[in-house]
């Protein structure tokens, strides 16, 4: 091939640039990057954008679901993203919905959350004039973003946009914020999307050290009782194969942190569920009993680790992770591994031999069955506990047709008794919010989730009062066509979490706990979506069944026994092995109908 | 221990924002830190001042590098490096402390840059041990006003790579670390 015809072909290949203004930049830009659905909301700086939008939905190249508060937006795009792990969007206009963007984006950031949120701007003329509807919107979200832009100029614009979603996408994600001047989404410039994103000082993949792995796969090997910690990593980079693969051929049981819930199936023998502050007591036994410990994809968060002077000192610690910056952090590894886990864990498993660890996982038996015996819940069997209720929100949808349900749920007590009680079966089936402990959250990410995946059964497990927080959101459902997230209220007439350490810290001074909440059958009913309460264990499943059959939204309030703790738990500053148990049982006996497998 | 960094940053507008609010909210302690251009149109250079053990220096390079518009971060404290910053320190004078004063500059081969009746301007160039002593002298006579720059620094030209291992590897085991790789090692265990 001569020169000019490389040339020659290199020059067809180029896309043509395209006069547009940067109004319809955002939305051509939206397409090429693959998106079909944004969260927003209206409202003066973003108007031309807005205008704009109006022919690609008429295309049906977009689809905008109107939120009712832009921080519905934020965590709509973030539930979008964790349940499709492709960039979420939420776009709304400047200064008062701007500034409740940061909450979501505070979410997205702290669980790796890809998420890209465009915001009007006033005028570029009017910037620092305290402008009606101004604030410093790259300022206010400077800690909340991985980066954020402010556009001043169209020619920019296009370059900005392949930006944003190259930085919320690669290596570990996060939010990117681009906020846009008003008068620069009314200029024309010139739009081609085919350019080379160049950032020298961004570097999302590092090289992996293969000498690193070879050590790994030599401690792991010589092991005799190695332990899994597997975190949000697993599902991000898509490994829960090769993990399960490792765990059953090296016989490793596994212990994951919240985000890591389902990274292998909770049903395997070798999974020990959760760990941490309410994690099981075996498996907070197990980190403190490993002689290698193998973190994966997590970030030794103080809810997973406990007292960090205690935390798994006999053990020798491999830290697999993306972020150089979490090595060492919390806790100094003796063996970092870094990179990218798609790329380090099949490396490892490479190099992985067939093992057996009997002594190892009869002991850990051991401690399952004792705290089976001594963690059981104090059953009063004619008392509606959130327990029973997640049990039996599992039964009713392991089966169904539309496999298994994505669970969101908000952040509290009836967070902790889900990751508890319900059995997880894939890495992803639960979104929540791990590391922000965002109340409100449930609602809005489960609408997200199920815009994302239609045809999936989507359930909102959601406390009374983290549901107050973005209840309004309840008019989306209606709104886009009877979305059909279902909703389970635990409500206990308390902010339950915060109720639990003032008895068990503060003398039982319950101080701005009790919380009244509204008929949330007669708010459901005001919105138009079918809704009963449940006071009698006995009605649980009937309840479930009910709102699987109703099509559409269906809302569940839970009316559950008011003072009820999470066990077991780790007091704050406590090394996770010094839990405080379950209460002993005085009746161990469960409801009828439901097997005592706890 | 303190540590000199240096960061060469993209020259984009509130980058020195990212930089300082990152520093600020991971809780870093930051003596001094200085920016101004490099040798590279485009690029700024920041030289900051770290106090605090080796773990929490490691911690401030990995943040500093996840800033976007950050290209580069490097710890020279270990490589024989020039450091030097700038005092100008208006002292009060009269006919009897002046050619005390002027002596003292001299000594401490600072400059003086601007003399009135009753003061006089000194500017010092030097290690911060010499600009501090030089003040703490001069404080006997009366300090007016002051200005100084944070710490500004450049590595030596010498075989680098060869020194910078040297002082990895010793730095890598006061720290515990005994399996550096070779990349750490090389960039100085940073």
């Amino acid at each position: 091939m001569t020169e000019a015809n490389l040339d020659g072909q290199q020059a067809s290949a180029a896309e043509e640039s395209i006069p547009m203004t940067g109004a319809q930049m955002v939305w051509e830009a939206f397409v090429r990057e693959g998106v079909k659905t944004v969260f927003g909301h209206p409202g003066g700086a973003i108007l031309p954008t807005y205008d704009a939008l109006a022919s690609y939905e008429a295309a049906g190249k977009i689809h905008h679901v109107l939120v009712r508060h832009e921080q519905g937006a934020a965590h709509m795009a973030d539930g979008y993203a964790r349940a499709t792990g492709r960039v979420g969007v939420c776009i709304c206009t400047s200064g008062p919905a701007a500034t409740n963007l940061v909450t979501g984006l505070a979410t997205a950031l702290m669980d790796s959350v890809p998420v890209v949120a465009v915001t009007g701007q006033v005028p570029t003329n009017l910037l620092g004039t305290d402008a009606f509807q101004e604030s410093d919107v790259v300022g206010v979200t400077q800690p909340v973003t991985k980066h954020n832009y402010l556009v001043t100029d169209v020619s920019e614009l296009p370059m900005i946009l392949k930006e944003a979603f190259y930085i919320a996408r690669e290596g570990r994600p996060g939010p990117v914020l681009i906020d846009i001047c008003k008068d620069v989404q009314n200029a024309t410039g010139e739009f081609r999307y085919d350019m080379t994103v160049d950032l020298p000082g961004f570097e999302p993949w590092p090289t992996v050290d293969m000498s690193k792995i070879q050590q790994a796969a030599d401690l792991i090997n010589q092991a005799e009782r190695p332990l899994i910690l597997a975190g949000h990593g697993i599902k991000l980079a898509g490994v829960s194969r090769e993990l399960l693969e490792m765990v059953e051929r090296a016989e490793i049981p596994v212990v994951t942190t919240l985000l890591g819930a389902g990274d292998i199936p909770e049903t395997h023998p070798l999974s020990l569920g959760m760990g941490g502050m309410h994690g099981e007591a075996y498996a907070n036994r197990a980190v403190q009993g490993c002689d290698v410990l193998i973190a994966m994809g997590m970030r030794f968060d103080d809810r997973i680790t406990g007292s960090l002077d205690r935390f798994a000192k006999q053990a020798k610690i491999i830290h697999f992770e993306l972020d150089k910056a979490e090595v060492g952090k919390n806790v100094v590894p003796d063996l970092p591994v870094i990179g990218n886990l798609g790329e380090t864990l099949p490396a490892l498993l490479s190099l992985i031999e067939q093992r057996k660890h009997p002594d190892w996982l009869a002991e850990l038996n051991v401690w399952r069955e004792d705290s089976g015996q001594t963690d059981i819940i104090n059953y009063e069997v004619d008392e509606l506990i959130p327990p029973y209720v997640i049990r039996q929100l599992w039964h009713s949808t392991k089966d169904t047709e539309r496999g298994p349900a994505i669970i969101v749920t908000d952040v509290g007590q009836h967070q902790m008794w889900e990751s508890q009680y319900f059995v997880h079966e894939f890495s992803g089936q639960l979104l929540t919010s791990g590391g922000l402990g965002t109340m409100g959250y449930a609602l809005p990410a489960a609408i997200g989730a199920q815009m994302a995946h239609p045809d999936r059964l989507v359930w909102a497990v959601v406390g009374d009062g983290g549901f107050q927080m973005t209840l309004q959101e309840l008019a989306v459902l209606k709104q886009e066509r009877d979305l059909p997230v279902k909703i389970a209220i635990i409500n206990n007439g308390f902010l339950g979490m915060v109720r639990q350490w003032q008895q068990l810290f503060y003398e039982r001074r319950y101080v701005g706990t009790p919380i009244v909440a509204p008929d949330f059958v007669k708010l459901a009913d005001a919105y138009g979506i079918p809704a009963l309460a449940v006071r009698k264990p006995e009605d649980v499943s009937g309840a479930f069944k009910q709102a699987l059959e109703t099509p559409g939204p269906f809302l569940i309030d839970f009316r559950v026994k008011e003072e009820l703790n999470v066990y077991p738990m780790v007091a704050s500053g406590a090394a996770v092995d010094q839990m405080i148990r379950r209460p002993k049982p005085a009746v161990v006996q469960g409801f009828s109908g439901v097997e005592p497998s706890w | 221990m303190k540590h000199t960094l240096i960061a060469w940053m993209r020259d984009k507008p509130g980058v020195l924002n990212r930089v300082s609010g990152m520093l600020r909210r991971r809780n870093f302690n930051i003596d001094s830190l200085q920016v101004s251009h490099s040798e590279t149109p485009g690029i700024s250079r920041m030289t900051f001042v770290v106090d605090g053990n080796e773990r929490m220096v490691d911690q401030v390079i990995s943040q500093m590098r996840k800033v976007v518009d950050v290209t580069r971060v490097e710890d020279i404290s270990s490589k024989p490096s020039v450091v030097r910053e700038l005092a100008l320190i208006r002292v009060q004078t009269n006919a009897e402390t002046r050619s005390d004063i002027v002596q003292m500059v001299n000594i401490y081969r600072g400059e003086v840059v601007d003399v009135a009746l009753e003061s006089m301007v000194v500017q010092i160039v030097g290690s911060e041990d010499r600009v501090d002593s030089l003040i703490e002298l001069l404080n006997n006579f009366g300090i007016i006003e002051m200005v100084r720059t944070g710490r500004v620094a450049v590595v030596r030209g010498m075989t680098e790579r060869k020194h910078r291992r040297s002082t990895a590897v010793w730095r890598a085991r006061a720290n515990g670390y005994e399996n550096m790789d070779e990349e750490r090692l090389t960039t100085g265990g940073v």
